[in-house]
């Protein structure tokens, strides 16, 4: 860390000297702390009004009974709005449904993306066409992505997915309705993949050739020297791609809103979508907030993990270069 | 691909000619083995993209060509769509889309350059927990502040205002570009600054004609990722917009229901919709990959 050798180098040029001296060392030094802070202030300062005020007061209506229908409802209720988010079953499913849809989603595309980055770490001609074409999934607006599932891909009668099925003798089966959560996690993992394989491929490609060089002289096997030396090497970059990838997935609304709108009924209703239904078509201030408040102590208390991990990591990637 | 760091040395490889300096040379397979995982690769890559290859060619159909069981693979093609989707008071959603991408972007920069520059360079005592609270706003969901925002807009009379937009998108991607562009001033050599600052230099001027040359394409990096992602941006878009304001993923909404023909329609305005950003992303492929990973992975 560069922080730690700053103050060294500051004090080092500082003149030492008599009690009149350390004095003004120590307004120097003042000066100097709010010469260094200058540049970050409006930043900081812009970042803490735009995310932790409105935070704030969602804290402060969630206490509230609080409709937009009714303007002249408000009140003061205390916790009820918390009692009744966390016994409402809508609001339990759908955040069994944001933990099922994040799960699914990250697994599956990273065990894809490491498929394809190992197919993508070696030379071959059109190797860079294939990349190109491979992350392309990822480039294209969420929204549309959402759209070409719903009605090129999964559409039950002209759907490509039915055609490619039917010599296997599938029907006409209507993913979005039959399968809907099943069709939201389909369209994620397309989306996803290229993220996941474009980690995994800086990793292999950071990879030292030595190491598998002594491998193979060792008379190790390709197997061999994949899960023992190449998945321990693509341990960081994996867990980066699981975590940034969580982060992503875990408030995905665009793909749930386009493609099944959370239903049939909130069969696919996630948390964002849920709360977003609350909020802007049943204006249930109060409890909407509330359910925001609950989301951000589940995501603290998953988040406190996972920011220690992402922390270690991103240190000690900036450490090893 | 490499078109924004030419002067970086290819160290991930993208360059597919010579083997990268201090790495030995993969195992070429040769003959059939070779062969065959070449035509495999290529054949899976294709697989995996193609709904999008599919979407494209659908978007040059006729209406009546392009839901059709069995799929339609040959057939003349059309700009008639394209121009349909223009005819359909495309281009002001495209204009709020412009907007709010580009300048919450040179906002993005304007704040996050000083700020970097004070969590690296010359960094301030806390640098680790100003970082740490930098992601750690990543980590909200933004359905837990929408409500505050919506109400807080509709107070001001800002709702249905692109500017309202611009100043949410910052906000998003402001940690991300500190992140992303602190990694890049510590690449720059101490030296340097010291001795600009030996000769008397400001912080505007250091960062103007000392580092921002040296830094030129890790700022091109993190404008893309800014871009890629406020061009995306769908939930504050949909909820805070309506007739003035909407972006172009709102513009798509008119497609979520299935009423007559409208397939060959929805595939060009995905097209439209997707190609600035699809574009961009295959330019920047190397710069992509630090971005997502926000300054971690090179």
């Amino acid at each position: 860390m560069s922080a730690a050798t700053a103050p060294a180098r500051r004090t080092a040029a500082e003149p030492g000297g008599g009690p009149a001296g350390r004095r003004g060392a120590r307004a120097a030094e003042r000066a100097d702390g709010w010469r260094r802070r200058a540049p970050l202030l409006p930043a900081l300062v812009f970042t803490l009004a735009v995310t932790q005020l409105p935070f704030l007061a969602t804290v402060v209506y969630s206490l509230r009974s609080w409709n937009l229908l009714r303007p002249d409802s408000q009140a003061w209720v205390g916790l009820a709005n918390y009692a009744a988010v966390l016994t409402d079953s809508q609001f339990l499913g759908a955040a069994l449904n944001t933990i099922a849809v994040t799960a699914s989603c990250v697994v599956a595309s990273m065990l894809l993306g490491i498929g394809l980055a190992l197919l993508l770490d070696r030379r071959f001609a059109g190797r860079g066409v294939v990349r190109t074409l491979i992350i392309t999934p990822f480039l294209i607006l969420p929204v549309a992505t959402a759209l070409l599932w719903k009605h090129i891909m999964l559409e039950p009668v002209f759907g490509l997915v039915n055609f490619v099925l039917s010599p296997f003798g599938a029907g006409d089966v209507d993913w979005a309705s039959q399968y809907p959560v099943l069709s939201v996690v389909v369209a994620l993992v397309w989306q996803w993949t290229p993220f996941m394989m474009l980690l995994v491929l800086a990793g292999l490609q950071s990879q030292g050739g030595d190491v598998l060089e002594a491998g193979q002289v060792d008379g190790a096997s390709r197997w061999q020297m994949f899960v023992w030396i190449t998945l321990p090497h693509l341990r960081r970059y994996i867990e980066l791609g699981v975590l940034l990838g969580s982060i992503y997935v875990v408030n995905t609304f665009d793909t749930i809103y386009m493609l099944t709108q959370g239903g049939p009924g909130t069969a696919s209703s996630n948390l964002p979508f849920y709360i977003y239904q609350r909020t802007f078509l049943g204006f249930d201030i109060g409890q909407s907030a509330a359910m925001g408040v609950v989301v951000v102590a589940g995501t603290i208390i998953v988040a406190t993990l996972a920011l220690r991990l992402i922390f270690r990591t991103f240190m000690s990637a900036q450490e090893a270069k | 691909m490499t078109a924004h760091a030419p002067e970086r040395p290819a160290a991930g490889g993208s360059a597919p000619t010579a083997p990268a300096p201090g790495r030995a040379p993969r195992r070429r397979r040769s003959g059939a083995g070779g062969a065959a995982l070449t035509v495999l690769t290529w054949a899976i890559g294709l697989a995996f993209v193609s709904p999008a290859l599919w979407l494209l060619l659908t978007a040059f159909k006729q209406e009546n060509q392009a839901a059709t069981d069995p799929p339609t693979l040959l057939f003349q093609p059309t700009l008639d769509r394209f121009s349909a989707v223009l005819g359909a008071d495309f281009l002001p959603y495209l204009g709020n889309s412009l907007t709010a991408t580009v300048a919450s972007t040179v906002l993005v920069l304007l704040l996050g350059l000083p700020a970097a520059y004070a969590l690296s360079v010359e960094p301030v005592k806390r640098t680790q927990d100003v970082l740490f609270f930098f992601i750690s706003t990543k980590m909200l969901p933004v359905v837990a502040v929408v409500v505050p925002i919506y109400v807080a807009a509709a107070e001001l009379s800002v709702l249905d205002n692109v500017w309202t937009l611009v100043v949410l998108y910052t906000a998003m991607n402001l940690p991300i570009a500190v992140w992303m562009l602190r990694s890049f001033f510590l690449e720059v050599p101490v030296a340097i600054v010291e001795a600009a600052r030996v000769e008397g230099a400001g912080l505007p001027r250091i960062l103007w004609s000392v580092m921002l040359p040296i830094m030129a394409p890790g700022i091109a990096a993190t404008a893309l990722i800014c871009m890629i992602f406020s061009w995306n941006e769908f939930f504050f878009a949909v909820n805070l917009t309506a007739s003035q304001a909407a972006t172009v993923p709102v513009f798509l909404t008119g497609f979520i229901t299935s009423e007559g023909l409208f397939v060959a329609q929805l595939s060009a305005a995905a097209v439209m919709a997707s190609l600035p950003i699809v574009v961009v992303g295959w330019i920047a492929q190397r710069q992509l990959v630090r971005g997502l990973s926000m300054g971690a992975v090179k």
